[in-house]
């Protein structure tokens, strides 16, 4: 199975890929190409040009600048399990990572193209959503920015535009947070079935602040607003957690595919929630 | 489509040929260059059989274009034989520990458990499991598999192996 006929750039800088976007008639940017490539062989996607980031420096490598993790859109899964920065201010990005595909896979799918594929299986965005983090996008006239939690608008549907690629992605880094990744997959390297990601910090006893993003519950993934406001406020108890699983449950609408059908997905949503928010709670409490 | 010049160092030389763009890197390997020890057994980025070693990563060569490799240093089962011809550390474990038995994974195996042993020497069993993850084997059930990289891990270290095959 092979791609059908395209022109290839491999421009040295965004200025150039963006030029070379915008002369282009459908042309798209090629990442680490492990959603774009398998696509193309399938035919479901058939662009006229790929405009290969791979050769641009600038888009690669984490800093901290001040209070914010900012990581280059061709940053690869592997290079954030390897980074010590990650480690120590965005564990949970680790903890997703690792949940992703397989080794191969990590060596070269970025967190740029996980975050525009508009895939709801890709398990990054809910945990940017979670983060609230801000994505930058460069275009044709000028740079941009648009908030995780404003970027999905159906299934392989974004805030981008036409010619728009996404450069950076910052992150505010939490104080002191309990945090946790939990995702039901088939098998290792299988999307998620129903994945939940919660960020929790605990003043006094009480829930001081929470945040929980699905992955693949939904044609985008969502942040779930009612069940993060479920526990605020309160004590860490069973009583909180069974009404955040309930309100985040009310929000879920799975798919109906080869993962299982939407009452089943909804029914391990559910309980996916449950551990993450379990497992964020003792983190926040360690 | 006009064709593209594509050249990058395999197994440690120079190599090239002309093809279009959406050549995948497996495709060129086997097909222009004439190198066939890497497999296809899925072509849909899943089985791990076409595994090749580029700039230090372990990557499915039937979801690369050939053009992405260009200037790249490129390694392939063909690359893993001692420089003397004989059997390198990992062909060498594999043999010994019956890590094969169709063949078919073997070379994408190898290539990728080249990889995991540089970046980590010593590792556990699970170690080799979570890291061979991306590679199926539809023979050996993998426990052949895992002895089979332990065995090449002591040897680099300059130990000896001490348990036997399944
Ligand atoms: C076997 C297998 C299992 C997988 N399992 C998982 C999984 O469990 N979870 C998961 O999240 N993913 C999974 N993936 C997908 C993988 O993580 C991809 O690498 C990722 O979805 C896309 O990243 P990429 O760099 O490969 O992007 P590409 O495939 O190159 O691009 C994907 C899309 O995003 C666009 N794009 C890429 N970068 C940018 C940018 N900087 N700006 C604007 N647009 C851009 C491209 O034009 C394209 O439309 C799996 C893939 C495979 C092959
Ligand atoms: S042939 Fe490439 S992963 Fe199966
Ligand atoms: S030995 Fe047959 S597939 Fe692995």
């Amino acid at each position: 199975m092979i791609p059908g006929t395209f022109e290839y750039h491999r421009p040295k800088s965004v200025a150039e890929a963006a030029k070379l976007l915008r002369k282009s008639k459908d042309g798209r940017v090629l990442a680490g190409g492990h959603s774009l490539l398998p696509m193309m062989k399938l035919r479901m996607t058939e662009p006229s040009a790929l405009i290969d980031l791979g050769a641009i420096a600038a888009l690669r490598g984490i800093k901290k600048t001040g209070t914010k993790l900012v990581i280059g859109a061709m940053t690869t899964q592997h290079e954030l399990l390897a980074s010590a920065l990650v480690a120590k201010n965005l564990p949970i990005l680790h903890e997703t990572a690792i949940l992703i595909a397989d080794p191969q896979v990590r060596y070269v799918g970025t967190i740029g193209g996980n975050v525009a594929n508009g895939d709801p299986g890709n398990d990054m965005p809910a945990v940017m959503m979670a983060l609230d983090a801000t994505y930058k996008i460069a275009g044709p006239t000028k740079a941009r920015v648009v908030k995780a939690r404003a970027f999905y608008k159906g299934s392989y549907e974004t805030a981008l535009k036409a010619g728009e690629i996404v450069t950076a992605i910052e992150i505010p880094v939490p104080g002191k947070h309990g945090f946790a990744y939990e995702k039901l997959k088939r098998k290792v390297g299988d999307y998620a079935t129903a994945a939940a990601a919660v960020l929790i910090t605990l003043k006094a006893g009480k829930i001081a602040a929470c945040a929980i993003a699905l992955t693949n519950l939904a044609p985008t993934p969502l942040l779930a607003e009612a069940a993060a406001a479920a526990l605020v406020g309160r004590a860490p108890d069973d009583a909180a957690i069974s009404a955040a699983v309930a309100a985040a449950r009310k929000i879920m609408d799975p798919a109906n595919d080869t993962r299982g059908t939407p009452a089943y997905r909804k029914s391990v949503g559910g309980i996916y929630v449950e551990r993450a928010i379990k497992r964020a709670i003792a983190r926040a409490a360690g | 489509m006009s064709k593209t010049h594509v050249k990058f160092k395999l197994n440690g030389a120079a190599a090239e040929g002309m093809c279009e763009p959406r050549t995948l890197l497996v495709h060129f390997i086997r097909e222009n260059l004439s190198i066939t020890g890497t497999h296809i057994g899925c072509e849909t980025t899943h089985c791990g059989a076409c595994t090749v070693d580029l700039n230090g990563k372990s990557v499915k060569s039937c979801t690369l274009l050939a053009v992405q490799a260009q200037g790249a240093d490129v390694v392939t089962i063909e690359g893993m034989a001692n420089a003397d011809g004989t059997l390198g550390a990992l062909q060498e474990g594999f043999r010994q520990m019956h890590g094969l038995q169709c063949g078919y994974c073997t070379p994408g195996m190898i290539v990728r458990a080249h990889r995991l042993l540089k970046e980590n020497p010593k590792p556990t069993d699970e170690e080799i499991r979570f890291g061979i993850a991306g590679n199926l084997c539809r023979c050996t059930g993998y426990q052949n598999i895992v002895k089979a990289i332990q065995h090449a891990a002591a040897k680099l270290r300059g130990e000896e192996y001490l348990e036997a095959a399944e």
